[in-house]
């Protein structure tokens, strides 16, 4: 059941750019959305665009619809919109150094959204705040409620985070690239985490990324964007396994080999471009080794591979490969 | 609890300061030219009168000697007789005391009681016509020396309007209240415009930051994200601030006292500088210091208090 749509969603800043242009997603209760790119390409502001939170003066969405459970988001007042940040949709970061207010105790932190939201008691929120660590597997939560985020490893402070969204019982969570700056062990943790809340809570999940790894192992579906456009999206197996746009193709072949590989590491040519240089046409045309005159002028619609569940490229010349096992975990 | 541990150790560490402060005023007071006896008995007295009043007050002993005695009254509780008053300087400073405290309390209360909501309302309204109008007063406060706008103040409140009396210290509570209203308002006016300023670029780099991003996105209303989360925060700097012109503003009681003549320890210490009344400026400036440096403390303590990271 569709828990969020996103259609033809567009951002714009001052001077008119799209920095998101047309972007159509959707995800279901209980499912993990990867949403991935890289830096610049949108994703972060899209994900912002669905809370009502867009960073900066000037950004501004200019069309598109945003659905939550059927209601048009975008038609929400302050008011109704407060209640639906948090409550409906959570959002954890990068950074969870500095996104926890420094001179305030974890445990505080976790029981506002308690109190805030819920009405709770402090002594309730102070035992639910205990709960929420124990759940997020904080060892010792009962003594750890009262310290402060500077006293919390990285790993650590990102569970707190975890928590601290958790606390307001959000049917969604935005997770903005959560483990980049993690160790690998502890990026593992964190990842198993979410999937063990979805599975516990029902709790759907997107997760911004650019890394093509965390999405094999914890994504059930995929939506790739690149240069503010949607390029590719389906299920995890089908994105990887045979991806249909060139882009989709080049990111997995960019991805080291656990073997070492042999040679040089494969790369895409050149670099993205920046917003107010969005080529005309298909925004990846300049990189795009099968690009034609076509691709250098009308722009590519989202179409769905007619033998698929809901596989879809923007490419006129998309054409199903199928790879060399990039698909594992599970 | 550890982190509130260097309290004890303050005094100890105050030690070697106050000894280095008793120093430097018993010899820059007695560098001062002037005799303090010849003040006391006038230009016609005879030298027998003031050799008898140099030895009276040892004076005529050697200025090491002079040091160990004027630092053996200390260790006693005493700082010295005043040539002048002929009391303890210790007493004198006892009955002086209190209209500078409340001159520097009351002067800080109103400065923080001025700065804390216009801060508020320039950051919280920022590049809005309230944020330009409050920066551009501020500015001018900033710049107005404080002896010309203690000389409008009277001008126009007690002069023009009446509504507060020129200059003194009243005999009981309402009438001191309503005497140190002025001299007050003339502090906190200047001092409320630094603290503005510090507390709104405070604010604005707070609210930039990155958990209250966090705190938006978990439906916090900004009333609340404003008060509980960035205030707090905004705070640790602007007190450190407060301490320094605490301390500053000790010092400008001197002037203060002596323009809306308050008999207060500013006044006294300038009465004694200019009669070489050595014990009196001695004990004034070592009461001037045990403030300036206990003021510290108190900033040190609310810093420790309001940020966990901070460890002294």
């Amino acid at each position: 059941m569709t828990l969020l749509q996103v259609s033809n969603l567009t951002i714009e800043d001052r001077l008119g750019t799209a920095l998101v242009d047309g972007v159509t997603l959707s995800v279901d209760r209980g499912e993990i959305l990867g949403l991935v790119g890289e830096s610049g390409s949108g994703k972060t502001l899209a994900c912002r665009a669905m809370m009502r939170l867009l960073p900066g003066d000037g950004l501004a969405i200019r069309g598109g619809e945003i659905r939550l459970n059927g209601a048009d988001v975008l038609a929400y007042d302050d008011k109704r919109m407060m209640a639906v940040r948090g409550r409906e949709i959570g959002m954890i970061f990068q950074n969870p150094a500095s996104h926890l207010n420094p001179v305030m105790t974890i445990g505080k932190q976790i029981a506002e959204g308690r109190r805030w939201h819920f009405g709770a008691s402090r002594r309730e929120a102070r035992q639910q705040a205990i709960e929420l660590l124990r759940q997020v597997g904080i060892p010792d939560p009962a003594r750890r409620v009262d310290n402060y985020p500077h006293e919390f490893s990285g790993g650590m402070r990102q569970r707190a985070m975890i928590a601290v969204a958790l606390a307001c019982e959000p049917k969604l969570l935005i997770a903005d690239e959560p483990t980049t700056a993690l160790d690998v062990t502890v990026q593992m943790q964190v990842l198993h985490l979410l999937r063990d809340l979805r599975d516990r809570l029902g709790l759907a999940v997107i997760l911004i990324t650019h890394d093509l790894g965390v999405v094999a192992q914890t994504c059930d579906r995929i939506a790739v964007m690149y240069a503010g456009r949607l390029c590719e999206t389906g299920g995890k197996r089908q994105v990887l396994g045979a991806p249909r746009h060139p882009y989709t193709r080049g990111l997995i072949e960019c991805q080291p080999s656990s073997d070492g590989g042999v040679g040089r590491m494969v790369t895409i040519q050149g670099q993205p471009p920046l917003a107010q240089r969005f080529p005309a046409g298909c925004r990846f045309h300049p990189r795009c080794g099968r690009a034609t005159t076509e691709c250098t002028s009308i722009q590519p619609e989202m179409r769905v591979d007619p033998g698929t569940d809901n596989h879809a490229a923007a490419c006129h010349h998309a054409v199903s490969v199928t790879n060399r096992g990039m698909v594992h975990g599970q | 609890m550890h982190r509130f541990r260097f309290v004890l150790w303050r005094p100890i560490q105050l030690l070697p300061v106050l000894f280095g402060i008793s120093v430097l005023v018993f010899v820059m007071v007695r560098s001062i030219p002037g005799d303090p006896a010849r003040i006391l008995l006038g230009v016609r007295s005879t030298p027998q009168a003031i050799a008898r009043i140099r030895a009276q007050y040892g004076l005529d002993e050697p200025l090491w000697l002079q040091y160990f005695y004027f630092l053996r009254n200390l260790m006693n509780g005493e700082m010295g007789k005043s040539i002048i008053y002929r009391v303890d300087t210790l007493k004198l400073i006892d009955s002086r005391i209190q209209p500078t405290i409340f001159l520097v309390l009351g002067s800080v209360l109103l400065a923080v009681l001025i700065a804390l909501p216009l801060a508020t309302g320039a950051a919280r309204y920022r590049g809005r016509l309230a944020d330009h109008a409050i920066r551009l007063i501020s500015t001018i406060g900033l710049g107005l020396p404080a002896f010309w706008l203690a000389i409008m103040v009277i001008l126009l409140f007690s002069i023009s309007l009446g509504w507060f009396p020129v200059s003194g210290y009243g005999s009981d509570w309402a009438e001191r209240l309503h005497h140190l209203f002025l001299p007050c308002l003339t502090v906190a006016l200047a001092l409320s415009a630094v603290l503005t300023r510090n507390l709104r670029a405070s604010l604005l780099m707070e609210l930039q930051n990155d958990y209250v991003t966090a705190a938006r996105a978990r439906g916090l209303s900004e009333n609340r994200i404003f008060w509980r989360h960035v205030m707090p925060n905004s705070l640790i700097p602007t007190i450190n601030l407060l301490a320094v012109n605490i301390g500053w503003l000790i010092g400008g009681t001197v002037v203060i006292e002596s323009v809306f003549a308050i008999p207060g320890l500013g006044q006294l210490l300038v009465k004694a500088i200019i009669s070489r009344d050595y014990m009196v400026v001695q004990g004034v400036v070592l009461v001037f210091a045990l403030a300036t440096v206990a003021v510290n403390l108190i900033a040190d303590l609310l810093t420790v208090a309001l940020d966990p990271r901070v460890k002294l």
